[in-house]
């Protein structure tokens, strides 16, 4: 696959974020964004990911389907506090068209499996973050698209993370992940924001 | 796609049903209304029981309206939104599912008590069964209608009151053709059967028209 990108541009709230930005991604690669607060990398992903339109330019994927092959784990871990923990889990695998049996493996895999029928309500920041980024591995897609994937998670949740990412990389998937560079994941790619900006006020 | 839109009715339902989930608002705002009229009106069982069957559509058209705002406002919250948007199933059958789920979990139950409250208001026998299966037909129709409303205001905070004014004009039909098909099924004065037609059309429109308006809403209203 490969997912190329020429000349996109972000404005939000009538400010321009970036423009000109062109990428080109393909099988096992890690693009990094990294910026200041604000700078737009969670624009750029929710552009990667059809979420936000582009001001200008084009996202061209090439050998698989966006909408198909898509996963977005954003700061909002999209987890509800009515459900269990296996339950919110579950809820995704299904809709999404995961593999069902192998959810206790997953939550163990992230942690989570002695909490799996507890209320989502008493997790802390970290866990909820765990059961985001679990929906990574209960379901097979190949455009992973990371905002901030590291956010309160511990020391042995980044490390786990670093390794979810590798594994994904090995098996031929792409991620984009945006980071303060809290994450050492071995990017093979790096954007700036900030120095998008800058190249283009000049 | 069988299998997606079954997780979304049991993830919907689940999360109404639970503590906090706000089924029982609407069963509860509709009993206020219903128990409050005899009151107002005063103890004119003629009256009461003749003007029965239109209290019962009005209690039960505005206690569809409550809780609107929670079929994808705390989706767009939380970020399930943004996931359901992704999702490999068409948002056209998600926001139908989303519908289904909301008023098996609000307006069912509407429908159920509905007899109940019309015997408190006197209406005789055959027009409490007139009424319930109206109601049966017409609040799935408002919940298709007020899915449009739901998905226009998913990202704004506290937006119930906004829906509630969107959605009202558009419910007006189903409670004309509603009450008209109930008049008709007690009274016997007029043909029933034009008035259930139109009554079953709306549903079926509705239910047609509400998704995919709702689906285009969503997909509008994410790049804001």
């Amino acid at each position: 696959m490969r997912l190329t990108a020429s000349g996109i541009s972000c404005a939000r709230g009538g400010r321009t974020l970036f423009t000109g930005l062109s990428f080109a991604l393909s099988d096992g690669e890690l693009m990094l964004l990294t910026g200041p607060n604000g700078s737009g990398k969670t624009s750029l992903l929710r552009q990667i990911a059809g979420l936000l339109p582009l001001e200008s330019g084009s996202i061209v994927c090439e050998g698989f389907e966006r909408e198909e092959e898509t996963h977005f784990v954003g700061h909002l871990a999209a987890v509800k506090d009515a459900l269990t923990v296996s339950e919110n889990l579950a809820f995704w695998v299904e809709l999404y068209g995961g593999n069902a049996a192998d959810l206790a493996g997953v939550l163990e895999k992230f942690r989570l499996d002695r909490l799996a029928s507890l209320s989502a309500r008493v997790l802390s920041a970290g866990q909820r973050r765990r059961l985001a980024l679990a929906r990574l591995a209960a379901i097979r897609r190949k455009l992973w698209l990371l905002d901030e994937p590291d956010t309160a998670l511990d020391a042995e949740g980044r490390a786990m993370l670093v390794g979810v990412i590798a594994g994904h990389r090995a098996q031929g998937g792409t991620v984009v992940m945006a980071s303060h560079g809290t994450l050492d994941a071995a990017p093979s790619q790096e954007i700036s924001l900030a120095e998008v900006m800058r190249t283009a006020a000049a | 796609m069988t299998r997606a839109i079954l997780a979304i009715l049991r993830r919907d339902l689940a999360i109404s049903l639970r503590a906090g989930g706000g089924a029982g608002i609407g069963a509860i705002f509709f009993l206020s209304v219903v128990m409050v009229v005899p009151f107002a009106i005063g103890p004119d069982q003629k009256l009461l029981s003749q003007i029965g069957p239109a209290i019962l559509w009005v209690g039960a058209l505005l206690a569809s309206l409550l809780g609107l705002e929670r079929i994808f406002g705390a989706d767009a919250e939380d970020g399930s939104l943004d996931l359901l948007l992704l999702s490999p199933l068409p948002l056209e059958i998600a926001a139908f599912s989303k519908a289904l789920a909301h008023w098996c979990a609000t307006g069912l139950p509407l429908v159920i008590v509905a007899p109940l409250l019309g015997l408190l208001l006197g209406v005789e026998m055959k027009g409490l069964g007139a009424v319930t299966l109206m109601l049966l037909i017409g609040t799935p129709a408002i919940a298709f209608l007020g899915l449009i409303g739901a998905a226009l205001a998913a990202s704004l905070p506290r937006a119930g009151l906004l829906i509630a004014v969107l959605i009202v004009p558009f419910t007006i039909p189903v409670l004309i053709f509603g009450t008209a098909a109930t008049a008709a099924a007690i009274t016997e004065a007029s043909p029933f059967g034009t008035a259930f037609k139109f009554l079953c059309a709306l549903l079926l429109f509705s239910a047609v028209i509400g998704p995919v308006a709702a689906a285009a809403a969503l997909r509008i209203g994410r790049g804001a």
